[in-house]
């Protein structure tokens, strides 16, 4: 894991939308009086899905909402990696899975391409300003691998001709469909069932 | 609540409930190395250099986290057993040893901290020889955490104790760890400077040489120096320090530990003052002649000042004594005072309308600094403590951060590092407790050890007596049929250092004399021929009168001059000063004081014999043995003399109008209070810091 920094360039001002500002003071109200601190995790999570990205001023911002010191809120906002630092790109942060299995299933030509199409290092933003992409840790769909996510959705099984698809349909704007790119059904066997092959209405042979 | 045994190396002691295996393996003489656990802060239990083995239990066990009673017991009942020499625990050190090596730089040649390292101490005691690794060691960007503290973030183990003091003891949330792991890194929020009068303490508290003094770095090491405990004189807290000083010049100032009054930190300005004694000091007597000073020596200087006292008639004469005078030269100055008939005479500066005729309990502070830790409702008057004494605002602090207390505040709502009740400005609020007509008036009544603070600005006013009595009437209200014990509750929260002891020798005006306010008055209009400043530099003296002045710094005083009698600052005499709660304590002189300065009750004793009437002490022991006669408490050195209820009773019976002007405290700047404070360049660079971070709005929301 590298350092993780604020941005250099920041914006000037953040504030919730009036919806996410409602939602913000339901969520305070989950907790109790003097414990409002403890919603800083939703806080700062409602605001990235509303920037894009964890900004300085909304670490403040959220900060004065819950009574916390700024450097409290830093510290949560540098310590857990779901917190993007940096601007990520305006189509697509693609999060690939570069844990063992998924580089044993061919991470490793998934994050080439990465390079080769987006950017040459992680949370760096492409040319246009519309992708961006980093190496993740373990995603929970080692059955599946390689994974990458995007926003809430995985797409998983992919090989590095699936992925070069789903970065034109993400260029071109067309819609993805997450899951496994293969075609098989959750994380089913790849050819097909290899189990439970007889008839399920015949009663099982006694061992 | 019943103790509860435990085997620490075959010797068995019994502990109290919530003991740790730490502070047992202590109580039983065992030592067990430490980096992050610290008495006075909260457990981290993230160093793990504490690793200690308990007999049955398969791992090593982090001994500062864990309690005695928490272990579970033994199946047969018998206490536990636990081991801190076993070979389990000498290879779980080593290895936590050289983990916490690893990434530390070899640098201790040219770190600062080298020779009063704890890690460095450790690693040759707990440590092994070499090390195995030899990757890249990490490295850490740099940070600016304020001009008082130097950070070599390269060599920081982590333990967050920093982090914790200045959240828990100082009460400012500016420190903290951004990213995690070995990324992991100490800051405050986008590397600006704290903003807490405490902050360097964690200087000291840093096991390692990644936060050290920035004013002090690549000056000494620390074998070099000559250590001196002594009482700090900044404040009125008297804070017990250690001074260390190499040849002429005092290099730094540490605290020492002091339960009653410091624990074991000092303020910013405490410690940093220090370079403010070589600066800006009056090495020599000068007389004025055609409008300017000139250099002279003792012989003329005194002759001069003897001179204008023996002319002048005594009601024509004031002496007025300043913030740092210790009570040996107040002595002296009392007494040269009374052989030549002079009753213009005043300890008070400020204007404090205090009256030591009416006991010492009347300008205590009563309840003591300790006694804070059991108070459960407090009303501060007219005073801001973390401006006034940063020290004591922490135990203020210390106690509230343990629930129970409230606080509440009559006069500037300044940030205090606590929460409390605002409940107005001045004395139209204060008339409202008093009445019993404001909800605090409640709280104080339901109060078992109520204490009343009344800061010295607030006792400053011509209304001072006033705000007094009412406030001594609040408190003995608050008392009023509880059984409290001797617990006294009015409280005075003086400033400066020597003002306690002057009230105790009472330097007062005598039958028919002058105040300050009166002295300074009398000069403007011609009626004073001569005023002798015993370190006076925070008023300003009409021109006119002739001005003896007697310090060690070229201040205010001495510009006002028209003739300097250089004298010796507190880490050059040995002088005893008494605290606000009243407790004497003395200083230790350090180094001598520079070119042909003397000491103050020497300078009294030379221009007596010139005057005509010598004062009957050719030493200071034969001062103080006088001095003990008049003021027997003096001779118990750290030990409070508490004055009786009686005095708040007569301060009690004060009464008059108080003004609808807000109460404000007396320090406007923290960090320039004093003539010390004013000639150090570091305390000049922290005010103008100050300054500019209360211009910021992002930067004083903060504070």
């Amino acid at each position: 894991m590298a350092v993780r920094r604020l941005y250099p360039e920041q914006p000037l001002s953040f504030a919730f939308t009036p919806e996410n500002q409602a939602w913000a003071q339901r969520e305070i109200a989950k907790y109790p009086a003097g414990k409002e601190a403890s919603a800083v995790i939703a806080l700062l999570w409602r605001a990235q899905e509303q920037e894009g990205w964890t900004t300085e001023p909304a670490i403040r911002a959220i900060a004065d909402m819950l009574g916390m010191a700024y450097i409290r809120a830093l510290e949560i906002a540098t310590f857990y990696t779901m917190f993007q630092l940096a601007p990520v790109g305006k189509k697509a942060h693609l999060q690939v899975c570069g844990t063992t299995p998924c580089m044993l299933r061919g991470s490793d030509a998934i994050i080439e391409m990465c390079k080769e199409h987006i950017a040459e290092h992680p949370h760096e933003l492409s040319k246009d300003g519309d992708f961006s992409w980093e190496e993740v840790e373990c995603l929970g769909c080692c059955a599946n691998a390689p994974v990458v996510q995007i926003g809430k959705d995985t797409y998983e099984d992919l090989d590095p001709e699936l992925f070069a698809k789903i970065l034109q349909d993400l260029e071109k704007g067309r819609p993805l469909k997450p899951g496994s790119q293969t075609g098989r059904q959750t994380s089913c066997p790849a050819g097909g069932p290899t189990t439970l092959l007889a008839d399920p209405t015949l009663k099982a042979e006694k061992v | 609540m019943t103790t509860k045994p435990i085997i620490i190396d075959g010797k068995q002691i019994e502990v109290e409930p919530g003991t740790t295996i730490l502070q047992a393996c202590e109580m039983a003489g065992v030592e067990i190395p430490r980096f992050c656990y610290h008495e006075r802060l909260s457990i981290a239990g993230n160093c793990r250099m504490c690793l200690v083995e308990v007999e049955g239990i398969p791992k090593p066990i982090a001994s500062c986290a864990m309690g005695v009673t928490d272990l579970p017991p033994n199946k047969d009942g018998a206490p536990r057993k636990v081991l801190t020499a076993s070979p389990m625990v000498k290879a779980a050190r080593e290895g936590v040893m050289e983990f916490l090596l690893i990434n530390h730089p070899l640098d201790c040649p040219i770190c600062d901290q080298g020779g009063e390292c704890d890690l460095q101490d450790q690693a040759m005691a707990y440590g092994v020889g070499g090390s195995r690794y030899d990757e890249n060691k990490r490295a850490v960007e740099e940070k600016y955490i304020g001009p008082l503290i130097k950070t070599f973030m390269n060599r920081c183990i982590h333990c967050t104790r920093c982090i914790r003091f200045m959240t828990e003891v100082a009460g400012v949330e500016e420190l903290g760890a951004i990213s995690r792991g070995e990324d992991m890194e100490i800051t405050t929020y986008l590397d600006r400077g704290i903003l807490s009068e405490m902050s360097a303490n964690v200087n000291d508290l840093c096991p390692v040489g990644a936060l050290t003094h920035r004013p002090w770095s690549y000056i000494a090491r620390p074998w070099e120096l000559d250590k001196t405990e002594s009482i700090d004189v900044m404040d009125a807290l008297g804070s017990a320090i250690r001074v260390d000083s190499r040849g002429k010049a005092v290099l730094r100032v540490l605290p020492r530990n002091n339960d009653d009054v410091n624990e074991e930190w000092i303020s910013d300005k405490t410690r940093f003052a220090c370079d403010g004694l070589r600066m800006q000091r009056l090495d020599q007597p000068y007389v004025r002649e055609a409008g300017r000073l000139r250099p002279a020596n003792w012989d003329e200087a005194l002759a001069l000042a003897a001179q204008k006292l023996k002319e002048a008639s005594p009601e024509r004469i004031g002496f007025l004594a300043g913030d740092l005078a210790s009570v040996e030269e107040m002595f002296a100055f009392k007494d040269l005072a009374s052989r030549l008939k002079v009753a213009n005479i005043d300890c008070r500066q400020d204007g404090a309308k205090l009256d030591p005729a009416l006991g010492r309990a009347s300008y205590l502070f009563n309840s003591t600094i300790a006694g804070i830790d059991e108070a459960d409702a407090i009303l501060l008057i007219g005073t801001n403590p973390r401006l006034e004494a940063a020290v004591l605002n922490a135990r203020i602090l210390k106690r509230w951060r343990q629930g129970g207390l409230k606080v509440g505040v009559i006069g500037e709502a300044a940030p205090l590092t606590y929460k409390y009740d605002y409940l107005g400005a001045g004395g139209q609020t204060l008339q409202e407790v008093a009445d019993g007509k404001h909800s605090f008036a409640e709280v104080l009544k339901d109060a078992k050890r109520p204490l009343i603070i009344v800061g010295a600005g607030a006792v400053a006013r011509a209304d001072g007596a006033a705000i007094l009595g009412m406030a001594s009437r609040i408190a003995l209200g608050a008392i009023e049929g509880k059984d409290v014990g001797g617990w006294n509750p009015m409280n005075v929260l003086h400033t400066a250092a020597s003002r306690v002891g002057g009230l105790d020798l009472q330097l007062v005006p005598g039958k028919g004399g002058l105040d300050t306010a009166g002295q300074i008055a009398a000069a403007a209009v011609g009626k004073l021929d001569v005023l002798y400043l015993l370190g006076v530099d925070e008023i300003d003296v009409p021109p006119g009168a002739f001005v003896i002045y007697q310090g060690h710094h070229g201040d205010r005083g001495a510009h006002r001059a028209d003739v300097i009698l250089p004298g010796a600052a507190y880490t050059e005499k040995s002088g005893s000063y008494v605290n606000t709660e009243g407790r004497v304590q003395l200083t230790e002189r350090v180094v001598f004081a520079p070119g042909q300065a003397k000491e103050d009750w020497a300078i009294l004793r030379a221009l007596s014999a010139q005057v005509g009437n010598a004062l009957p002490y050719d030493t200071l022991a034969q001062l103080r043995s006088e001095m003990y006669k008049d003021v027997p408490h003096f001779a118990r050195l750290n030990e409070i003399a508490a004055g009786s209820l009686d005095g708040v009773k007569a301060l009690a019976k004060a009464t008059g109008s108080i003004s609808a002007e807000p109460f404000v405290s007396s320090v406007k700047d923290f960090y320039l209070t004093n003539p010390i404070a004013r000639s150090s360049a570091v305390m000049a660079e922290m005010s103008a810091l100050k300054k500019n971070m209360q211009d910021s709005p992002r930067l004083k929301a903060a504070e």
